[in-house]
């Protein structure tokens, strides 16, 4: 790999100075950022360590839950206050990657891990999102973990995290600094969809620095569930995943929230199927008539149409183990 | 002759190595420190077929501690390579030319003085192809697959019998390629000591053989070259023989004048190392309506390299295993642009074994007999290819401990009819058999004046726990306790024993040991002037007689029972699955292997290769395929992340029991092997099970959840 420099700035606000330098890149954990310099993917001239940063706090603020960027993902998912309040992401957390991984991971960095495509990870391969203009590798080629949803013609990659299948279901908010200050955008609005510029994978702008997350209060700690489809039992991206989360009440679905991983090249929410259960009762029935709307618009390539079966199932489900009709 | 079966079915003696592996003292090939030692990195085309055009090193040679990038135009001639007569095909010959014949060939070796600078200059290698048209699609091949050069069709009976039948399966199965990743990356240490000799710290399965192998490329009598591997980190026949990457080191340090250290990278290993290859196979099984078994068609075509022929065994078992008047066999291979493939544990019969014995589940549901009693009713009393008895055979032994230990009365014919909290749940059964055999190895023997036993011969131990077992028979037979015997192996100035491989091992050097020590006691009991071998003081004989030490060497091999008798071992594999009816997901609920394998010489390491075994067959199943992208005749999942092997969440306990009676011919201990049948038959029983639970049958291997929704 090409040589770089390491440093590792005093506080905050020295970061997000030494970030504003082209070729600067944060480093957190390191599970994803070092993989991509091994391979060739990305050749940072230096990387600036946040780690020491006050950033990993798990704390209860007015109205929701904040979580620091610098939170390991292992830490996270054994929290007791997650685990009271938000039962959901710490499944979805649980779902990724291994125990040794998500003992280095943190939740800045897992919101920004690249897409696993394999045509991103060979630099002999066209990619678009590595080296724009070269051509998406995976339209016509093995195609099994790709899109299904929001793809371009520029790229059908997905977003690999579980975590943010989690946080996108639940409503997050991402808190964001930068020169300016702080700024918050919903979580479901951080990651963006590749249409003609699959090179940039979110919102946040180079210079800026993702401090946490909040996760307002809600009702679903009863009533949630992620559910995670993969080729073997631990250690494997999704095939699909889905995060359901129901709050009932005498019966009926009064509020719900579903988002799936493995789908999209982002954590995609499935807000008409969302609506469709408010007001019904957790029947099976309407989980599978949720599942079908939540279909619509999907589109599978030569090796992944079978995603169109198995995402509905999951849905369905996800659901059923949410509302606890297994 | 009846042996003592001092251990029986209990646990035995644990790994005489197993302190050192866990607590990191046992040293592997990469960790060797070697005084001037410099680093190299290779770097693959990036084309499938064609010519090299340009290949540019300036940058690489310019890069901070490069010593040297070798490519096929500064290399040194190797003189091994030097041929009179073009030959058509063979071992790639590594830097030899600008000819390139698959995706990842090694076209340049960057030697520096750290591995981190060989890495980083390796990527500034840069070359220009002319671009041929390459094939790496086994589908869209298989009309141009042609019989191997020595491989002939066989024909017992009548060709084609199943088609008359009265029940008639005739089906196609394809198993993907699986590429050889043992634990330890395949790596070199090469050191020359003088113009003419050199010594290697190498990752191999024979040390004697890559010792011949480097002798011959480079001209050097064989003593000339040391070849040190007492420690191998698992191999499964990736590492049987000398790959180019080992040339390819001997020569950069050659080169550069220093020792040069080569480790393979996770990504190389699927293009350097072998695997089992892409293999389609047609089966047609015919019998009467009440299950005896009329005639079996098997056509296999398994892919190979474009500079190589890489055959095995596929088709074999349908020869071997059943009671069949009418069997003929068919096999090709079909020449790809990919590398060689490799003996992979079970090579040829694990792939064969797959099709096979889901033929027979399937004819078990045609014709509505339970799979364990349609293989009964099929039992082969005597070897059906070549009509001599077997030396011993107790695989009905095997079926039922299996059954038993799995609870086979709970499985119901019905397909798809038994759910457990929502999934649904099945049994399946698959079983195999590989040749036992008895090669010739010599052992040193030496009795020391403190009372240790030395025991030296070359054979290396690439996991199974080849110096417990040896130990274990010296211990019986010297009645010395196991702490004080040493076992030196895998150095190739100790006496010459086989390859590890095949099975062969605990037969071939065990049978040497025993010899060597009984030997060794008869001197014994000469001095001692007794014929009573039971009590001998060996540290007071060797004191009386004024001697420091005693020792004998001792060269054994089988004899003529060999061709009197049929010998194989055998397994059976059970498994019971959960199937979920809605993703598509396949758990293992219970796993259970019984290997007939004659005599178990060292329980626990015994029960270690079954259970490595049922995990090796359960990747094959469930998970492991190399994937090429056939634009770029380029895999496209060339590591751990993509390429799947089962994680400990997909494996459960698994239970390996062993039938344990002695063959009476094969050796002195009645001990046949186990490493390859330990396999043989998995990926079957787990199919079979996944039928059983879902009525689904998936014959293209791996059973992902896609194919099951
Ligand atoms: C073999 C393997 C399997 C895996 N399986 C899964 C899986 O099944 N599910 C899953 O969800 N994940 C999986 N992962 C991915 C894993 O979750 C991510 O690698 C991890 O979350 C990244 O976190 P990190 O702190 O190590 O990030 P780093 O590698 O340190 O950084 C990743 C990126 O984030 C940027 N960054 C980090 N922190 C911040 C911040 N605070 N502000 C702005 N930018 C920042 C870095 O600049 C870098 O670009 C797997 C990873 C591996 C290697």
């Amino acid at each position: 790999m090409k040589q770089f420099q390491y440093i590792r700035p005093a506080t905050q606000q020295n970061v997000l100075d030494a970030i504003t330098k082209s070729g600067t890149k944060i480093i957190a954990g390191g599970t994803n950022l070092v993989d991509l310099m091994k391979r060739g993917v990305t050749a940072p001239d230096k990387l600036v360590d946040i780690n020491h940063l006050p950033l990993k706090g798990i704390t209860p603020t007015k109205s929701g839950l904040h979580i620091g960027a610098l939170a390991l993902n292992s830490v996270v998912s054994e929290n007791a206050l997650v685990l009271q309040k938000h039962p959901l992401l710490s499944l979805a957390l649980k779902a990724g990657a291994s125990p040794q991984l998500r003992n280095m991971a943190t939740v800045g960095g897992n919101m920004m891990q690249r897409t696993r495509c394999t045509y991103f990870y060979d630099t002999t391969m066209p990619c678009n999102k590595r080296e724009p203009g070269t051509g998406c590798g995976a339209m016509e080629g093995y195609n099994r973990m790709h899109a299904i949803f929001g793809a371009s013609q520029q790229c059908i990659a997905v977003h690999p995290s579980d975590m943010c299948v989690g946080l996108a279901a639940l409503d997050a908010v991402v808190i964001i600094a930068g020169k300016k200050g702080e700024r918050r955008i919903p979580f479901v609005d951080f990651h963006r969809l590749p249409e003609d510029h699959p090179e940039t994978d979110n919102h946040l702008a180079k210079d800026e620095l993702i401090v946490g997350v909040e996760i307002p209060d809600n009702n679903f700690a009863k009533n949630s569930y992620y559910l995670k489809v993969r080729d073997r039992q631990s250690y494997a991206f999704a095939l699909v995943s889905v995060a359901a989360a129901l709050d009932i009440s005498g019966g009926l679905i009064k509020q719900a929230r579903l988002a799936m991983g493995g789908v999209a090249h982002k954590p995609w929410r499935l807000y008409d199927a969302e609506k469709s259960l408010v007001g019904k009762a957790p029947t099976e029935e309407n989980f599978k008539v949720a599942a079908q709307i939540a279909m619509q618009g999907a589109k599978a390539y030569e090796y992944n149409a079978f995603k169109l079966k198995l995402a509905p199932a999951s849905i369905s489900e996800a659901l059923k183990h949410a509302a606890g009709v297994v | 002759m009846e042996t003592k079966t001092k251990f029986g079915n209990s646990e035995g003696p644990s790994r005489v190595d197993g302190r050192m592996k866990v607590t990191g003292r046992a040293k592997y090939s990469a960790e060797y420190s070697v005084k001037g030692v410099t680093y190299g990195v290779l770097v693959g085309s990036t084309i499938a077929k064609g010519t090299i055009k340009t290949i540019d090193t300036k940058k690489a040679e310019g890069a901070p501690g490069v010593l040297s990038v070798i490519t096929y135009l500064n290399a040194p001639k190797i003189p091994g390579y030097q041929t009179d007569a073009p030959q058509p095909k063979g071992a790639l010959k590594i830097f030899y030319d600008n000819q390139v014949y698959f995706n990842g060939q090694p076209i340049a070796l960057v030697v520096a003085d750290s591995f981190e600078r060989a890495l980083f200059a390796a990527s500034l290698v840069s070359a220009t192809y002319d671009k041929g048209e390459h094939q790496t699609n086994l589908k869209a091949n298989i009309a141009n697959g042609t019989a191997p050069r020595n491989g002939k069709d066989y024909i017992r009976g009548q060709e084609d019998a199943y088609k008359t039948a009265p029940i008639k399966i005739e089906q196609e199965y394809i198993i993907p390629t699986e590429v050889h990743n043992p634990m330890e990356l395949h790596a070199i240490i090469a050191r020359w000591d003088a113009d003419d000799k050199i010594t290697v710290y190498d990752k191999t399965q024979g040390v004697k053989s890559t010792q011949r192998s480097i002798a011959q490329a480079f001209k050097l009598p064989p003593e000339n070259v040391q070849v040190t591997a007492p420690f191998v980190g698992g191999a499964f026949g990736a590492a049987l023989r000398t790959w180019p990457h080992e040339i390819a080191a001997v020569l950069a340090a050659k080169v550069v004048k220093q020792p040069v250290k080569l480790v393979l990278s996770r990504a190389d290993m699927f293009t350097s190392v072998g695997y089992r290859p892409h293999t389609w196979q047609k089966i047609g099984l015919g019998a009467t309506a009440d299950g005896k078994l009329v005639g079996i068609t098997h056509e296999a075509a398994g892919q190979t390299s474009a500079y190589e022929d890489f055959t095995e065994g596929v088709v074999n078992i349908s020869q071997l295993m059943y009671a069949c008047p009418n069997v003929n066999t068919k096999y090709k291979i079909v020449s790809l642009n990919v590398n060689t493939p490799a003996p992979m544990r079970g090579p040829g019969e694990a792939t064969g074994a797959f099709a096979l014995e889901s033929a027979l589940d399937e004819l078990s549901y045609a014709v509505n007999i339970d799979p364990i009693e349609l293989r009964v009713l099929n039992y082969a009393e005597t070897d059906p290819s070549s009509s001599r008895p077997y030396s011993s055979k107790f695989l009905k032994d095997a079926y039922q401990l299996g059954a038993d230990k799995i609870g086979w009365s709970n499985r119901k014919q019905q397909p798809g009819s038994v759910t457990e909290s929502g999934w649904l749940t099945g049994y399946g059964m698959g079983g195999g058999l590989f040749g036992a055999y008895r090669g010739a190895a010599t052992v040193t023997a030496r009795m020391m004046a403190d009372g240790t036993l030395i025991l030296q011969t070359a054979v290396t131990d690439i996991g199974p726990g080849t110096g417990t077992a040896m130990v274990n028979i010296a211990s019986e037979l010297m009645g010395v306790p196991a702490a004080n015997i040493r076992f030196d192996m895998g150095d190739s100035s100790l006496p010459p024993s086989p390859t590890q491989g095949g099975s062969q091992v605990t037969s071939t050097v065990g049978s040497a040991v025993n010899d060597a020590c009984k030997e060794l006691k008869d001197k014994f009991m000469q001095l001692n002037g007794t014929n009573e071998g039971g009590s001998l003081d060996f540290v007071k004989i060797l004191k009386d007689h004024n001697l420091p030490q005693l020792e004998v060497t001792t060269s054994s091999k089988g004899g003529a029972e060999q061709g009197k008798y049929a010998m194989f071992s055998w397994s059976v594999h059970f498994m019971k699955v959960l199937v979920n009816p809605v993703t598509g997901v396949v758990k293992i609920d219970k796993a259970v292997s019984v290997a007939d394998c004659g005599h178990v010489v060292s329980p626990k390491t015994a029960r270690s290769q079954i259970i490595g075994g049922s995990i090796m067959g359960t990747g094959m199943a469930l998970m492991e395929e190399a994937v090429i992208d056939h634009r770029y005749g380029r895999l496209v999942n060339n590591n751990f992340g993509d390429y799947h092997v089962p994680v400990n969440a997909d494996i459960p306990q698994v239970e390996a029991l062993f039938v344990n009676k002695p063959d009476p011919y094969i050796n002195p201990m009645g001990a046949k092997g186990m490493g390859e049948i330990a396999t043989i038959g998995v990926a079957a029983a787990i199919a079979n099970a996944v039928y059983n639970a879902t009525g689904k049958r998936v014959r293209d291997l791996p059973i992902t959840p896609d194919k099951l929704i």
